[in-house]
């Protein structure tokens, strides 16, 4: 066991040393765009003069380096300092956003794992039937059209349509906890769509894979159901790609949804950052930009350990 | 009858009859009994009646959005700004500026010093009383060397403000200028308190008709009626909500399927599907935005006025409004005076697409064809880059190879704006003459873009300024008119309209054209029938 310890350690280390290169590299990205903040502000009606006075408010006038080894300062002290363009604090601009974020990629998630995971042994297990083949087309289809596409089709029929659910997910935190759900409803199912082929796929191609070992004929040849097999035989030695698989639809839910938030109205992080990004608020973008990369290393992490953990050959160093 | 039936509306409207009388003089008009209770409706709409909540949908709206004045940028701050803060005047129907905060203003004769008297019955939110003090700290929030506000320019022809006392505020103007009460109408220039001389500027405290209950940049805000405004007659709804829903199809979305009232800024490609659905309707507007193509005058080959002469007969300006902006529009005349605007003259000839012509002035020039490159994007308006194609083919016909290159929406206000030569761009306008020529036109504007320097231009635009006989100044105005149409620097090929749909329900009485949806002050204007 101590062995996942020390690897914990060791990648937690890493993955500080990974953010710090990612916050370097946003910064420069933000740089190194044309037009800084004040001028994306004052847009058209700026003039030479103001914008100089505007820049010294913000310190924009400082140097690139020193502005970001300031800022560097505080966030390593947990201080990620005021929204350049309203100077409000970011962490009371990102609080509410990640938590409507995560709101909504763990409803999606609470969705599409068992339900990927259910259509991908069943498709193992009746493999080559219609089934199968119905489950493949469905979930490929969905992930081949584009997302404000699926979504725009939900709201047809859904709202538009039977006027079952509403077109815009505009949430806030005063609402009950069925409201939520029910005003989320869409844009979860949506993303639903997106991440279940990917899922599902593996899932059966992982089953599949370890349905070739000879354990398995072993099994097969004592009279065992073919659920039965697939269930305690096959599932948990097929686990370590699907956790992966997982981990990367769960990352992908957290960081990737700006489109469906936008056709929705739902207000997360994703708008967030696209709106910072388009005012240069290089303080918002790093903020924003450090969570998705924590949010990608962390289920990263948490998936390399599950598959140990879930292979007593690696988890007790015999492999 | 119509006549006699209006003053009968009116009458009604004013409250000076009952129902049985108007529809008893109604009858006694000649309208059958169907007529005139549908008139009647109608009549009834148009009182505004006190409750309901309007739902609003936007397209504008950022997470970047604060109520600092100096940085507003957008719809959804300009709209929340005039129901939670007042000014000194308001932008009326029919191009007129009336008073709002100040209950009246008058010149000194030459109109270089102006004294406004503020209403003395107003109140703040929190309850203090406006003073002339708060009106010095929230002007002077906006001059001075550290200020960033897009007004500054503006403001930079006030010489000197004074307040005699507790509601009189002077201003000496550095030249005389008989407009000046219209720049107070502006976004720009809210009254918040003033704290030891300075205003808070994100402060939420004004004297409007309503208090923000919530707001959460780029997502939404709301707005509860203040139970004691002091202005009569206004600020109808209980509440209003305004949501920023920035993706076009799922705004219109939204207004079909009821979640919201009223949307700005609809598709103009499916707007016939808003047209069709019940219970709603579309309304346009002709203001004076405007879109341009600057040329900078003092750069070859704009430098020649028959080059410019040829560039502006080249464009067929029908077919770019029927193409470009599908028809909400109207065709410009190469100067930025809208028919909404005072002292706009419709005598002047409208230019029209002619290839012959243009190549004339090309010969007149020493040229027998001409290659310019114009700088476009997206940025400068929506259908710029068609336009900008558009034309470059209309061009052909006259010898005039256009090479249309199409530039970044980032930065495009910095870096292809006021430096290259021939770009497209647009003016969201200006009230009055003489302040859109101020602000783009004359020698020492801040944007000029066309780097336009015409002597005579130059002169008339201070003369007409300080000039309090209207007959005088319309003379003037028209005069100058001509100057940009036949020797400025711009092309301006089309007026576009704003245009908005909203529920039945909704209801209001004439719009002020300056900017979209009432200029901006429908919260405070309009009802819920």
């Amino acid at each position: 066991m101590s062995r996942i310890w020390v690897l914990l350690g060791e990648r937690l280390a890493l993955g500080v040393v990974t953010l710090i290169a990612i916050s370097a590299l946003i910064f420069l990205g933000v740089e190194l765009l044309p037009g800084d903040l004040a001028q994306q502000i004052l847009g058209q009606s700026a003039t030479p003069e103001t914008v100089e006075a505007f820049r010294r408010e913000l310190g924009l006038d400082q140097p690139a380096v020193q502005r970001y080894f300031q800022w560097l300062a505080g966030a390593l002290h947990g201080d990620f300092g005021n929204s350049l363009s309203n100077n409000r604090p970011i962490s009371e601009l990102l609080s509410a956003r990640l938590g409507n974020t995560l709101f909504l990629a763990s409803f999606a998630a609470a969705i599409s794992i068992p339900l990927a995971l259910t259509l991908g042994v069943l498709a193992a297990l009746y493999r080559n039937s219609v089934f199968d083949r119905l489950c493949n087309v469905v979930a490929l289809v969905c992930v081949s059209l584009p997302e404000f596409f699926v979504a725009y089709v939900l709201i047809l029929f859904f709202s538009v349509r039977m006027a079952l659910f509403p077109s815009l997910s505009n949430i806030d935190a005063a609402m009950p906890f069925g409201e939520l759900l029910y005003r989320s409803f869409l844009p979860a199912l949506t993303l639903v769509l997106v991440v279940v082929a990917h899922m599902m796929r593996m899932t059966r191609a992982a089953i599949i894979n370890v349905l070739a070992s000879p354990y398995i004929e072993m099994a097969r040849l004592k009279g065992m159901g073919r659920l039965r097999v697939i269930l305690f035989h096959a599932l948990p030695n097929a686990l370590a790609p699907i956790i992966n698989v997982v981990a990367l639809n769960l990352a992908y839910l957290v960081v990737g949804v700006v489109v469906v938030e936008v056709v929705f109205v739902y207000p997360g992080l994703g708008q967030l950052f696209v709106d910072a990004v388009s005012h240069r608020d290089v303080m918002v973008v790093q903020s924003v930009g450090l969570i998705f990369a924590a949010a990608y290393i962390l289920l990263n992490l948490i998936a390399d350990l599950l598959s140990i953990v879930s292979n007593p050959r690696i988890l007790n160093g015999e492999g | 009858m119509t006549d006699q039936f209006d003053i009968l509306k009116r009458s009604f409207l004013a409250g000076k009859m009952d129902r049985r009388g108007f529809m008893t003089g109604a009858l006694a008009l000649g309208a059958t009994l169907s007529v005139a209770s549908s008139a009647f409706a109608q009549a009834e709409q148009a009182v505004p009646k006190k409750g309901g909540t309007l739902r609003v949908g936007f397209l504008q709206g950022s997470t970047s959005d604060s109520f600092d004045p100096a940085t507003y940028n957008n719809d959804f701050m300009f709209a929340t700004n005039y129901a939670v803060f007042n000014h000194l005047t308001e932008f009326a129907p029919g191009g007129v500026i009336a008073p709002d905060l100040a209950e009246s203003f008058a010149p000194e004769p030459g109109a270089k010093i102006w004294t406004f008297k503020l209403r003395k019955n107003v109140e703040f939110s929190d309850g203090r009383k406006l003073t002339s003090a708060d009106v010095i700290a929230s002007l002077g929030y906006h001059l001075g060397e550290d200020s960033k506000s897009a007004v500054k320019p503006v403001l930079s022809q006030i010489a000197e403000m004074k307040a005699p006392d507790d509601h009189t505020v002077v201003f000496e103007l550095s030249t005389g200028n008989a407009d000046f009460p219209y720049i107070f109408a502006d976004y720009h220039l809210c009254i918040k308190q003033a704290v030891n001389g300075k205003i808070d500027p994100l402060s939420q405290i004004g004297t409007g008709g309503y208090t923000i209950e919530s707001f959460e940049p780029g997502v939404r805000v709301r707005l509860k009626r203040r139970d004691n405004y002091w202005k009569e007659g206004r600020a109808h709804f209980d509440q209003v909500e305004i949501t920023t829903i920035s993706d076009t199809t799922a705004r219109m979305n939204a207004l079909m399927t009821g979640q919201v009232d009223f949307i700005d800024r609809p598709d103009l490609k499916t707007i016939h599907l808003l047209k069709r659905a019940p219970g709603l309707r579309v309304e346009t507007v002709s203001g004076t935005l405007h879109y341009t193509m600057p040329m900078h005058v003092n750069t070859a080959p704009f430098d020649n006025v028959d080059v410019r002469m040829a560039l502006k007969l080249a464009i067929d300006r029908e077919e770019l409004v029927e193409k470009v902006l599908k028809g909400y529009g109207s065709v410009g005349n190469d100067h930025p005076v809208s028919s909404s605007m005072p002292f706009f003259d419709p005598s002047i000839e409208q230019r029209a697409y002619d290839p012959d012509k243009a190549k004339f002035h090309l010969k007149q020039a020493g040229l027998s064809s001409l290659n310019v490159q114009l700088y476009t994007a997206e940025a400068a308006f929506e259908g710029a880059v068609d336009a900008s194609i558009l034309y470059a083919e209309q061009a052909k016909k006259a010898n005039i190879n256009i090479e249309v290159l199409r530039q970044p929406n980032d930065g495009y206000w910095s870096n292809v704006w006021l430096v290259k030569p021939f770009c497209c761009s647009y003016w969201g306008g200006r009230p009055t003459p003489d302040w859109m020529f101020s602000a783009g036109y004359s020698k020492d504007a801040e944007w000029n873009d066309t780097k336009w320097n015409n002597e005579r231009f130059n002169k008339l635009l201070l003369e007409a300024r300080a000039e309090v006989d209207q007959g005088k100044r319309a003379e003037m105005y028209s005069e100058m008119q001509r100057l940009c149409r036949d020797d400025g620097g711009a092309l301006i090929p089309m007026f576009g309209q704003y245009v908005f749909a909203l529920k039945d329900t909704v209801q209001h009485g004439q719009l002020s054209e300056m900017w979209n949806m009432d200029s901006l002050h429908f919260i405070e204007r309009w009802w819920m029938a």
